[in-house]
C-alpha cells in the first residue's frame, strides 16, 4: 500500500513541476544510500529533473565500503576447515585481492547466504545441538560476516547477545559495521567537495535518529533532507533541499522528509542493544581510507565472539586495482559513467571495483539502469 | 611477500572453476555454452540456441527434442514439486517451438538414504503431470550416489514432440512493429522458491505458476498466422528472454512497465528481498511475439486457457535502440533493461 501511494505518477509530476520552478542552480545534490541510487536510476528520476540539478552518489553501499582486507580475511576464514561462513548474498562477488567468496565457495568453503544475522545464530544453534563434535576444540565454527550501516548493526548485536546468553561457543562474528555521519564529515571536510545539498538515508535515521545530520548541516553549511526510497520520497527530499538552497545560505538544517517512518531520536531500543554489544572505533573504508570513530567493534565483554581472535589470518593490506575509480565515485567526485573502465572491462559479470557488485552499488545501478542518454553516448563511441 | 606480488582481481574473467553464476541463466551461462559446449560438440540445432531443437522427420511433421535437468531446492514448494516441474519444464520447452508433446524419458539421480515414501510421492507427481499433458514416459534410468555425493534427488527429462510442417517460428521472423504479448503475471515460481528457502511466511503462501503451456501454445501456433516466436521466461525471467531476443533479432524491444502484470504479493516479496521481478524465474508463462494484426486473435486465444487468462500486450518491437531492451516507467522515463548477470536465485529449476 505504502509503495503504491509513494509511487503515484500524479504526485510525482506535481513534485517535479515544483522542483523545476525552484531549481535555479546549478546545484549538485548527493544521496547517500545505495537503495536511493537504485531507485533514482530504476525509475528514471534523474531524467525528470531539470538540467540545473546534478545528482551524485555517496558512500552509502555497505558492500562497496567494506575494506578489501576484510574481504580477504573473510575468504581466509571461510576457507578454514570446519567453518560455516554466513554472509549476505551480495558480499559473495565483492573482489578481494585474490578472488571473492563465490570462488571460495566453489573451491569447497561452506558459505551460506543469510537474510538476517539471526539466521547465522540459528545455524550455530543447530550445529551445536548436534553434539560434541561441533565445539570449539574441534574447530567447528559458525562465523557471521557482520557488515552494514546503522541499519544492520542491531540485528548483529542481537545475534551476538543471544549467542552469549546461550553460551554458544561455536559462534563468532567478523565485524565490519560502519557509521554514516563520520563518512559524511570526511567528505564535507574536503574544501573541494562540490556538494550543494544532501539526501540522507531514511532507514539509517529510522534506527539512529537524525540529530547528527542537524549538526553536519550547520557546521558544513549543507542543506540536508532525510528521505526514503520511493519516487515521491526522493522528490520530496530533493524539493526540501532546493527550497533551502533557494532561500539562501545563511542557515541550513536537516529537514525530515521521511516523517512517516523516521523520528529525530530513532529507535532507542535498537540503539541500546548496539551500545551494549559494540563500542565506536576507527574503521577503514574501501575507497576512503581510515576514518576516525566511523565503525563498530565488539566491547570487551563480547570480545570472545570476535572472529579475528579465533582465526589466524595473514595481515597484508592489499592494493586496489589502480584503474578502479571507486574512491572518486564513493566521494561523489565523479559519476560512474565518467570512469574510463565503466561498462567496458568493469561490468557486473566482471566487477573490478566493489560498487559494480552489489545490488546497491552505484556503478552497478548505472550499468543496470543506465539512462538512454548514456547508452546513446556509448553507441556513438563504439 | 611484497605488495608487488598481489595481483589485481581482473583475471576473474576466466574463472578456473564452475560457480553458481554459471548456472544462473545470465551472461556466464552463455559464456559456458559458447566457450565449452558449442566448441566441443557444435551442431546446427545446438547453435540455434532454442529451448528445443527441431529436425526433419516425415512428410507431415518435424521432430522437436528437448532435455532439461532439475535440481530445485526445496523439492516440494507451494504449487508443485520437482516431479511435476521436471515434466512441465520440458513440455514447455517443446511447446514454445509449437510442438505437440508426444513422449518423455526420465532419469533419476538419488542419494543413498533418500526416503522411498518421498520417491513414491515424486514419481506419482511425474505420472499425474505426464497424464495431464497426454504424454507417456517411454524410458527411464535410475542412478544412486553415495550419501553426501548428491542432494536427495535430481531429475533429468527429455521430451519428444511433433511440429506440423510449415510452421516457422524464430527470431529471424521478428519485424519492426511486432507486438510483445505475455500470458500472465511474472515472478511467481522464483518467489515461491525464494520465500520457502528464506523462511519468509507470506499469507496466503506464494504459489509457483508451474504449469504446462502446450495447449495454449499449440492453439496460437495453429490459429495465429502472425505468430513469430514463443518463449517461456524461466531462469533470468523476462529480462533474460527479452535481451536474448533483442540480440538475436537485432531489434529494440520496448516494454511499458505498467502493463507488465505482477501480483502485489509477488511485488512485495521482491521488494522485501531486494530482487527485480523482471529477472525472477517463471515456470508457466508464455511470451509471444505477434505481428500487429494478429494481436487481438492471439490475446483471445490465450485468455481462453486458464494459464493465459491474464494475457496482455506488454510492448512492441521497434528500431529505436537496436539490440536493446527499453522499459518505459510509470513516469514516462525510460531505462535500459540489462541482461541479468550472476547468481540471483540459486537453483530455481
Amino acid at each position: 500500500m505504502l509503495t503504491t501511494d509513494f509511487g503515484d505518477p500524479r504526485h510525482v509530476s506535481l513534485l517535479v513541476e515544483q522542483i523545476r520552478k525552484k531549481a535555479v542552480g546549478p546545484w549538485t545534490i548527493m544521496e547517500v544510500c545505495g537503495g536511493q541510487t537504485h531507485a533514482i536510476l530504476r525509475y528514471g528520476i534523474d531524467q525528470l529533473l531539470p538540467d540545473s540539478l546534478r545528482i551524485v552518489h555517496g558512500p552509502g553501499c555497505p558492500v562497496c565500503v567494506t575494506p578489501m582486507e576484510s574481504i580477504d580475511r573473510a575468504i581466509q576464514i571461510a576457507s578454514s576447515p570446519g567453518v560455516v561462513f554466513c554472509t549476505f548474498g551480495d558480499m559473495l562477488r565483492v573482489p578481494g585481492s585474490r578472488g571473492d567468496l563465490m570462488q571460495a565457495r566453489s573451491n569447497g568453503a561452506d558459505i551460506r547466504i543469510i537474510q538476517t544475522p539471526l539466521e547465522a545464530y540459528r545455524i550455530a544453534l543447530k550445529e551445536s545441538s548436534r553434539g560434541a563434535e561441533f565445539d570449539r576444540k574441534s574447530g567447528r565454527q559458525v562465523v557471521l560476516f557482520a557488515i552494514g550501516f546503522e541499519t544492520t548493526a542491531p540485528a548483529t548485536a542481537m545475534a551476538i547477545r543471544l549467542a552469549k546468553q546461550s553460551k554458544l561457543d561455536c559462534f563468532s562474528a567478523l565485524v565490519c559495521h560502519v557509521l554514516v555521519p563520520p563518512a559524511l564529515e570526511a567528505i564535507f571536510s574536503d574544501p573541494l567537495h562540490g556538494i550543494d545539498g544532501l539526501l540522507a538515508a531514511g532507514h539509517v535515521c529510522t534506527i539512529a535518529g537524525y540529530r547528527p545530520y542537524e549538526s553536519i548541516a550547520q557546521r558544513h553549511s549543507i542543506p540536508i533532507a532525510i528521505t526514503g526510497f520511493e519516487p515521491v520520497d526522493l522528490l520530496r527530499g530533493i524539493l526540501a533541499v532546493i527550497e533551502q538552497l533557494q532561500a539562501g545560505r545563511s542557515k541550513f538544517s536537516a529537514v525530515n522528509s521521511y516523517e512517516h517512518i523516521a523520528g529525530i531520536d530513532g529507535n532507542i531500543h535498537a540503539q541500546t542493544l548496539v551500545d551494549e554489544v559494540f563500542e565506536i572505533s576507527d574503521q577503514s573504508w574501501r575507497g576512503m581510507g581510515s576514518l576516525p570513530r566511523s565503525g563498530l567493534k565488539l566491547r570487551k565483554s563480547y570480545a570472545s565472539f570476535d572472529a579475528n581472535h579465533r582465526f589466524e589470518c595473514e595481515s597484508v593490506v592489499p592494493r586496489e586495482p589502480s584503474i578502479c575509480r571507486a574512491a572518486d565515485v564513493l566521494r561523489g567526485k565523479i559519476r560512474p559513467i565518467e570512469c574510463p573502465e565503466f561498462g567496458k572491462r568493469c561490468n557486473p559479470s566482471n566487477p573490478i571495483g566493489a560498487p559494480m557488485v552489489s545490488n546497491e552499488g552505484t556503478c552497478a545501478a548505472y550499468y543496470i539502469y543506465q539512462s538512454l542518454a548514456v547508452r546513446k553516448t556509448q553507441t556513438l563511441e563504439t | 611477500m611484497s605488495l608487488g606480488d598481489w595481483s589485481c582481481p581482473i583475471p576473474k574473467v576466466d574463472l578456473p572453476t564452475i560457480t553458481m553464476s554459471h548456472g544462473a541463466g545470465g551472461g556466464l551461462s552463455a559464456k559456458l555454452f559458447d566457450e565449452v559446449f558449442s566448441k566441443h560438440y557444435p551442431s546446427k540445432e545446438l547453435l540455434d540456441r532454442n529451448d528445443s531443437a527441431v529436425i526433419d522427420w516425415d512428410s507431415r511433421y518435424r521432430l522437436a527434442i528437448s532435455t532439461d535437468a532439475f535440481v530445485v531446492e526445496p523439492r516440494k514448494f507451494p504449487g508443485g514439486d520437482i516431479g511435476s516441474l521436471s515434466v512441465y519444464g520440458t513440455i514447455n520447452d517443446l511447446a514454445v517451438q509449437g510442438a505437440e508433446p508426444i513422449a518423455l524419458t526420465i532419469a533419476w539421480v538419488l542419494e543413498e538414504g533418500f526416503p522411498l515414501s518421498e520417491l513414491h510421492e515424486l514419481a506419482s507427481s511425474v505420472g499425474k503431470a505426464a497424464a495431464d499433458c497426454s504424454v507417456r514416459v517411454l524410458a527411464g534410468d535410475t542412478k544412486v550416489v553415495q550419501r553426501g555425493r548428491g542432494h536427495g534427488c535430481y531429475i533429468t527429462t527429455t521430451g519428444l514432440g511433433r511440429v506440423p510442417k510449415g510452421l516457422e517460428l524464430g527470431s529471424s521472423r521478428i519485424c519492426l512493429g511486432d507486438c510483445i504479448l505475455l500470458s500472465g503475471p511474472i515472478g511467481e515460481h522464483g518467489m515461491a522458491i525464494m520465500s520457502q528457502r528464506s523462511g519468509l511466511d507470506f499469507d496466503p503462501v506464494l504459489k509457483s505458476d508451474c504449469a504446462p503451456l502446450h495447449r495454449m501454445a499449440m492453439s496460437l501456433a495453429s490459429q495465429v498466422s502472425g505468430l513469430k516466436l514463443m518463449r517461456d521466461p524461466t531462469r533470468g525471467g523476462i529480462s533474460a528472454v527479452l535481451n536474448e531476443l533483442a540480440a538475436s533479432s537485432q531489434k529494440c524491444f520496448e516494454i511499458q512497465e505498467a502493463s507488465v502484470p505482477i501480483r502485489s504479493q509477488v511485488k512485495s516479496a521482491c521488494e522485501l528481498l531486494g530482487i527485480d521481478p523482471w529477472v525472477v524465474a517463471n515456470e508457466g508463462k508464455l511470451l509471444a511475439i505477434v505481428s500487429c494484426d494478429g494481436v487481438q486473435a492471439a490475446l483471445d486465444i490465450m485468455r481462453k486457457h486458464p494459464e493465459g487468462s491474464q494475457a496482455c500486450q506488454i510492448g512492441q518491437v521497434t528500431g529505436r535502440y537496436p539490440r536493446s531492451v527499453i522499459a518505459e516507467t510509470l513516469y514516462g522515463t525510460k531505462r535500459i533493461v540489462a541482461m541479468p548477470s550472476g547468481e540471483l536465485l540459486p537453483r530455481i529449476c
